[in-house]
């Protein structure tokens, strides 16, 4: 009843839930869709710039694989042909100075799996695969359930929520 | 509630001094999880988002993915994954997946103003039926239409090429590829005479020299971009080249970073070409024996509605395919005024860059390949630019050899494997034959077991066409698939939207999600995705990859391929096909379209017993035989022998995907050379058997400017893309809380000095209005996007800024992909 209510009142804020107008109730068949007049055809405000998450606590992964969150700000951060700004702290020549977690020791490996003395070419740009995140609510809540919570052997984890 | 890290130390102790003394405990508290409760079932999948096609494994526990990583068997990404891919496993939990079909309805009824309800998938079918029989008795097969997409699976591909093409007797069917891939393909088509690469993805551990046309491989191929990083930063005197109209992260690895004024790419390859005649660098030997001279023609307009002044105005508009035969020497006189200063001129590249870049093609010792893809397919002269660029990789004769290559990049999992390779577009049909070829025709007929004069030869109405065949009135029932259309076509608010609210027509959405395609049709029909279904794809390099279902789709979600072929059980053949064509073929007679496309002999060969054993295949234990192999091997037999083959279906089950044709059982890694393509037999060399005569074209092409450029009145160029976070239209990755997090919204990036001139700042709202829209978007000037003063860049993923009300629905003529990347714009401070 109460994520009925909440929803409801995501329905009346409009934005963003213009477009998924969702009403996750259990039990219920599926989302209710907004059938009321389209976005396209409203003059949709801009959403407000979020703040960046910067408070350096590590957050859940949702399974061995994911890649870290950057928890700090990076803006401004060179990478390129000259220098790489985040291998001066989480290289591992430099952890003892800065503290920071040392790469992954898979970063350390060609393409073919063998180690190499640095990190390997093919993990230069990090912001591929690592990304900083901000306030940003969720449009929608992910029911995805990490391995624990699907075995049942602990509460659901909130992953990085 | 977040724990300080001296509570959790705290309670971590507290349970460890608890075992030590031997304090049972319950499972979830032990740390260490042993024995077959710690096993998770991993199966491979290609990726669900973009061109490249990563595999990647996926790992199952009861009934759900609860993790997914890099395969580390794959040829494609060996253990990589981007950001996107790693976050794979969350896709399909969004809280508002569509699990039941949901009809506008007032008072128990259909009503086109009503309210979405839920409904039966009987109740879903029922209407379909209704509809399409009564636009069909009405105006005939012209007036339906589907509109599919380059991620559809292989068999989904497939199935709907065969119910509209054959079933419905209507070409009215289209991918979204065409969007993205069509300049690609028609580009293919004029010069080699066959579609798709001739090399592949292991040229770029063997190029010296990288050039991006207009590509940001970093954001869009990240895994691709890894093996060029590779390459470059380990291979001594590789060199980077980069081309855009603004500056991007794939400019962090360039040598020479070039950004140059919109539509002057034409200018600049022609200079290339110019360059390597003037400095003698011809492979005259290569260009004697394989190439042919052609003129196309110019001044052929910008795809615009007929009426539009700049299509009166092109003298060529109707005759934009057409070419005339030139020499050697009269190819070298067109291309003699592309001069440096010419190209410098029109581009506002430094000279210095253009020679530099000029001569890593001309040198002979340099290999280089050539990447693009949305920069110079989505442009009103998209097929020029991929002819010229193939232009310069003939005269020097740097094609089909290890690192020597131009690459078309695809933008999505299967535009190659079902858009172009089923052939789901407008005009063609598999295997790279076409609907206005009486022997194609025919020949797919046969295969099929039609009657002869079954599929209509006229090209049906392409992505741009059925939009504004929608809004016209003339193609009313209508059924999307698989794409977000209302938010990724041109010029939406105008062009697309009045077309699905149009009281005539009935529109059809199936999607995984409540997009705002989907919000604006009149029944929503809830989709399986990925891994929830059996299904296949092709990536950029030729490789097919197909994956087994891994979990059940939630409620009452069904694939795009069930919802197909059940609806064909809706149609007698007598119903659809007139009967002079009936007659041909008599024993068809009181059939359904099931029957006469699926249940076939062919199709329904396999029986359930050659399914997987340990997996679920939800749409073969309904159908009652195995329909995605019986698909897969009936679509097989077009390409075999044909310079298409594809090996047999159970064995892309334990393969990471193979490179077609797949001859004797080995895959092609470079076409048209002798020794690794086994259709160019020995002594000849090299062979472009796409042509008839073996040569590929070079064609002579002038630049002309864009379709809009801008003026006093809207004085920025606009540009659209995507940003590494976001797939396509978000409808997936914003989904994901953590990529939502990390770019949740789209922004306007702008130079500096442009928002210091237009007095605002960075973070400010303000509004980006062309002559159809207009949207709201926050200015960012400080972003990974620096783009030079007068351009600005707006991603398109946000369904919170439908960036495309603002976009221009003109194509390039001749593949009638639209032009995403140019169009004039003004910006407005939104007054506090």
């Amino acid at each position: 009843m109460k994520r009925i209510l909440f929803a409801a009142l995501v329905l009346a804020a409009a934005v963003p839930a213009l477009v998924t107008g969702v009403v996750a109730a259990d039990g219920q068949p599926g989302p209710r869709v907004s059938s009321g007049p389209h976005p396209i055809t409203l003059d949709v405000p801009a959403e407000v710039t979020n703040r960046e998450i910067v408070d350096d606590v590590k957050r859940v992964r949702n399974y061995a694989d994911q890649p870290p969150l950057i928890p700090h700000a990076i803006r401004d951060y060179q990478i390129d042909l000259n220098i790489n700004k985040c291998l001066t702290c989480h290289d591992r020549r430099n952890t003892e100075g800065s503290q920071a977690p040392m790469v992954s020791v898979t970063h350390f490996q060609d393409r073919d799996g063998q180690t190499l003395g640095t990190v390997s070419p093919r993990r230069y740009f990090c912001t591929q695969c690592h990304v900083p995140q901000t306030d940003a609510k969720p449009i929608v809540g992910n029911r995805f359930r990490d391995f624990d919570a699907v075995l049942g052997a602990g509460p659901a984890k909130e992953g990085a929520k | 509630m977040l724990l300080s890290r001296r509570d959790y130390l705290k309670a971590q102790a507290a349970a460890a001094a608890a075992a030590a003394a031997g304090v049972s405990l319950p499972a979830s508290a032990t740390n260490l999880l042993t024995g077959e409760g710690a096993k998770l079932n991993w199966s491979k999948a290609p990726c669900r988002f973009c061109g490249t096609g990563c595999s990647v494994m996926v790992g199952v526990k009861d009934g759900a993915v609860v993790a997914t990583h890099g395969d580390v068997k794959s040829e494609v990404n060996r253990g990589l994954n981007c950001v996107k891919g790693y976050f794979l496993s969350k896709i399909m939990y969004g809280e508002d997946r569509l699990t039941t079909p949901l009809l506008r309805m007032t008072n128990g009824t259909f009503d086109k103003e009503g309210e979405f309800t839920p409904i039966t998938w009987d109740q879903a079918f029922d209407i379909m039926a209704e509809k399409w029989k009564e636009a069909l008795k009405k105006k005939g097969p012209t007036s339906v239409g589907m509109f599919g997409s380059g991620q559809w699976t292989i068999y989904e591909g497939y199935a709907a090429s065969k119910f509209m093409k054959a079933g419905l007797r209507s070409n009215n069917l289209d991918p979204n590829a065409r969007h993205c891939m069509a300049s690609a393909v028609m580009g293919f088509m004029r010069t080699f005479g066959m579609d798709e690469p001739m090399g592949c993805y292991d040229d770029m551990e063997n190029a010296d020299a990288f050039v991006l046309w207009g590509s940001n491989m970093a954001e869009m191929h990240p895994i691709l971009w890894t093996r060029i990083t590779d390459r470059r930063l380990s291979h001594p005197g590789c060199k980077v080249a980069v081309l855009s109209t603004f500056e991007h992260r794939s400019f962090d690895l360039a040598d020479i970073g070039m950004v140059f004024t919109p539509g002057s790419d034409l200018a600049i390859l022609n200079y290339i070409a110019n360059h390597i005649i003037q400095s003698g660098k011809v492979d005259k030997e290569f260009v004697a024996k394989h190439c042919t001279f052609k003129r196309g023609r110019d001044d052929i307009g910008y795809g615009l509605r007929p009426e539009h002044p700049l299509e009166k105005k092109a003298k060529n508009a109707d005759k934009a395919t057409e070419s005339d035969p030139i020499s050697f020497e009269e190819f070298a006189a067109f291309v003699a005024p592309y001069t440096l200063d010419k190209a410098h001129e029109l581009s506002g590249v430094p000279k210095n860059r253009l020679e530099a870049l000029a001569a890593l093609y001309a040198d002979p010792t340099v290999k280089v390949m050539s990447l693009w893809t949305m920069g110079f397919n989505q442009h009103v002269r998209g097929v020029w630019a991929n002819n010229l660029v193939y232009n310069i990789h003939l005269l020097t004769g740097k094609i089909s050899q290890p690192g020597n290559g131009p690459f078309s990049l695809t933008g999505q999992p299967s535009a190659c494997g079902t858009a172009r390779e089923v052939g789901t577009f407008s005009h063609r049909l598999p295997a790279d034959m076409v609907v206005t070829n009486p022997e194609h025709r025919r020949h797919a007929e046969e295969i099929w077991k039609l009657p002869p004069g079954t599929i209509p030869e006229k090209p049906g109405f392409h992505a741009v066409l059925q939009d504004r065949m929608l809004k016209d009135g003339k193609l009313n029932a209508y059924w999307v698939q698989c794409t977000n259309n209302m938010q990724t076509a041109p010029n939406t608010a105008k062009e697309t939207f009045p077309g699905y609210r149009n009281p005539e027509n009935f529109i059809v959405v199936s999607d995984p999600y409540p997009t705002v395609t989907a919000l604006a049709a009149d029944l929503i029909l809830p989709t399986a995705m990925w891994v929830e279904k059996e299904g296949g794809y092709g990536n950029a390099e030729r490789r097919t990859q197909l994956w087994r279902q891994l979990v059940n789709a939630p409620g009452g979600a069904r694939s795009d391929l069930w919802q197909i072929v059940e609806f064909s059980k809706r149609f007698k053949v007598e119903e659809v096909w007139p009967d002079e064509l009936l007659a041909k073929k008599p024993e068809l007679r009181g059939k359904t379209l099931y029957e006469v496309l699926y249940r076939n002999g062919q199709v329904d060969r396999f029986p359930l017993s050659d399914c997987a054993p340990d997996y679920e295949n939800f749409e073969a234990k309904q159908f009652g035989f195995y329909l995605q192999k019986g698909l897969f091997e009936e679509y097989a037999t077009f390409g075999r022998g044909h310079g298409h083959d594809l090996a047999d279906f159970d064995r892309y089950h334990s393969e990471r995907g193979l490179r077609w044709p797949v001859v004797n059982g080995q895959e092609t890694k470079w076409r048209y050379r002798e020794g690794t393509d086994p259709y160019v037999k020995p002594g000849e060399g090299v062979r472009f058997y796409g042509n008839k005569d073996g040569r590929a074209n070079i064609f002579a092409l002038p630049y002309e400017p864009p379709a809009e450029a801008p003026d006093a009145e809207y004085p920025f160029w606009l540009s659209t893309g995507r940003v590494i976070e976001h797939w396509h239209s978000g409808s997936m990755t914003l989904r994901v809380p953590e990529l939502r997090k990390a770019v949740p919204n789209a922004v306007v990036f702008m130079h500096p000095d442009d928002a210091k001139n237009l007095n605002v700042r960075r973070g400010q709202e303000v509004r980006v209005t062309s002559r159809r829209g207009e949207v709201r978007v926050r200015v960012e000037t400080r972003g990974r996007n620096k783009p030079p003063r007068g351009l600005v860049f707006v991603p398109f993923f946000d369904h919170t800024v439908l960036i495309n009300k603002v976009t221009l629905d003109a194509t390039d003529p001749i593949s009638k992909q639209t032009d995403f990347k140019k169009c004039a714009v003004k910006i407005t401070p939104v007054s506090a």
